[in-house]
């Protein structure tokens, strides 16, 4: 092994890193929102709605994703409605298509995991909430939300760590991201195993970050969860 | 006091009447499990509904304050009267807001407990009077913590529903539904899902809060609170009223002959 080829590409790789938390970030958002969306047209009362969410979680979930991405990318510009659209503009960005189409398919699974999450709540505590006079929004914000959100969150941090992985098919729309940047190098000195296995190490330290986040996260979110602790400390 | 307060419909009138209802039917399928069933009741009543498994009494309290919608019949609370509507056959209430507001007003213990366990003791007890009744923090705390120490549990406040006992959770359950202030409290077999030995802290609790003057609704399997704390006896049999007065009455010359075989099994 070459340690100061490995530090100069390990530099480059690091270069590029913005990027890559550039799509992440904001297809994790943008997702999350868009499966806000998406769930609450699953479980509500409009059956067009809800046929909807479930064609929409069935498309997004079960293509590849790299084909959804080739689609906004290569495809959208055949359409002369979109072409010439105000949104065109944007829509040429290789880095607007790559945020799209992860966000469009995170959503659709993480509508899913919310999904499953809100299911879980205690028919009980439901109850308990509609007994004392809550119902609508402020039974959604209040009660379900909270306890789903606590539900899903396992769930959702398999699918969080997922998303830090996909990114790198953006490289395959021509976005300079970790991944994409780690081929322009092997292309230029053909030197496979060093340059992947210094990307690899990248999104390994990524996620071994946001998987810290989440844990810490969920353990802040459960202490009913935890046993009673043995001598009660003053809270606050 | 029990004896004061026993009502007879002539002197009943005196008091304001808190609760009303009438001619409550429900069937789930083809199965009836309310067929008409009426009452009233006034500031400070304490009735005890009793009756074996499946004679209707907590379906019969759910329809009250609506988690179960009566097919017929209707639901006064404080001279309010509750708009149903028929909606593709079906009775439904005709204005959601109507139903949260009068569902603020009744409290309601459920039998086991049902206390949201991601929040603590203390912000279970909050929650509807700062995000129902939109009253400020400050003031919710400071009656929360009155209302935990009232049962017995004010050092449990910041201690998780999970950390608890059954006792202690029913009776932060019961702090809970008191903070909203109602006008009636309605308990489905608060003791039914407790350990024996954990009972009597509930039935305590409950036996001040009706010699406050409390209006309260208990369906229960307890004889003794029947008998001793209650102004009134329902016994229902098959979603019907089949005995209805103050304990001494029901409990003694008045008793059915089905009343007798029901309390034949408790051996009292």
């Amino acid at each position: 092994m070459d340690l100061d080829f490995m530090a100069s590409t390990m530099v480059t790789l690091i270069a590029a890193l913005p990027m890559t938390l550039a799509l992440f970030s904001l297809s994790v958002v943008f997702g999350g929102l868009l499966a806000l969306l998406v769930v609450w047209m699953r479980v509500g009362g409009n059956p067009v709605a809800r046929g909807f969410a479930k064609g929409y979680i069935f498309v997004f979930r079960g293509s590849p994703l790299l084909i959804q991405m080739f689609l906004i990318f290569y495809g959208l510009g055949q359409f002369g409605f979109i072409r010439y659209s105000f949104l065109w503009p944007a829509l040429r960005e290789p880095f607007v298509c790559a945020v799209m189409s992860l966000a469009l398919c995170t959503a659709g699974y993480t509508a899913e995991i919310f999904r499953f999450g809100l299911r879980s709540i205690p028919a009980k505590e439901i109850e308990a909430a509609r007994a004392v006079g809550m119902s609508g929004f402020l039974l959604t914000r209040r009660i379900l939300a909270p306890i789903a959100f606590r539900n899903a969150l396992p769930a959702y941090s398999t699918e969080v760590m997922m998303m830090v992985k996909s990114t790198a098919l953006a490289s395959l729309v021509t976005v300079w991201e970790v991944t994409g940047v780690a081929q322009r190098l092997i292309a230029q000195t053909y030197r496979t195993m060093e340059v992947f296995l210094c990307a690899a190490a990248i999104y390994l330290i990524l996620n071994f970050l946001i998987l810290q986040v989440m844990a810490l996260l969920e353990y802040r979110l459960t202490p009913h969860r935890r046993t009673a602790p043995l001598f009660p400390v003053a809270q606050r | 006091m029990t004896a004061a307060n026993a009502p007879t419909i002539g002197t009943a009138m005196a008091s304001a009447t808190r609760l009303s209802v009438r001619n409550i039917r429900k069937s789930f399928g083809p199965h009836e499990v309310l067929r008409g069933i009426s009452l009233d009741a006034h500031d400070g009543d304490v009735i005890s509904l009793l009756g074996a498994s499946g004679s209707g009494k907590s379906t019969f309290l759910r329809c009250i304050n609506m988690l179960e919608i009566a097919d017929a019949g209707e639901i006064v609370v404080d001279g309010e009267t509750i708009q149903m509507e028929q909606r593709r056959g079906k009775t439904v209430p005709a204005n959601r807001r109507q139903v949260d507001r009068m569902r603020s007003e009744l409290g309601m213990v459920f039998q086991s407990f049902n206390l949201w366990s991601h929040m603590t003791i203390l912000q279970n007890v909050i929650e509807g009077p700062m995000h129902v009744l939109k009253r400020p923090r400050a003031d919710c705390i400071a009656e929360a913590e009155a209302l935990l120490e009232k049962v017995g549990i004010a050092d449990k406040r910041h201690a998780y529903p999970a950390h608890l006992s059954g006792g202690q959770q029913q009776r932060a359950a019961i702090a809970r539904s008191l903070a909203m202030k109602p006008k009636v409290m309605l308990f489905d077999e608060p003791t039914s899902a407790l350990d024996p030995e954990l009972v009597g802290e509930v039935l305590r609790v409950m036996r001040a809060l009706a010699e406050e003057g409390m209006t309260m609704l208990v369906v229960t399997h307890e004889m003794s609170f029947a008998r001793t704390v209650s102004n009134r006896v329902i016994f229902m049999k098959s979603g019907e009223i089949n005995c209805d007065g103050p304990p001494e009455h029901v409990f003694g010359a008045g008793a059915s002959p089905e009343f007798r075989q029901f309390i034949g099994h408790f051996g009292s």
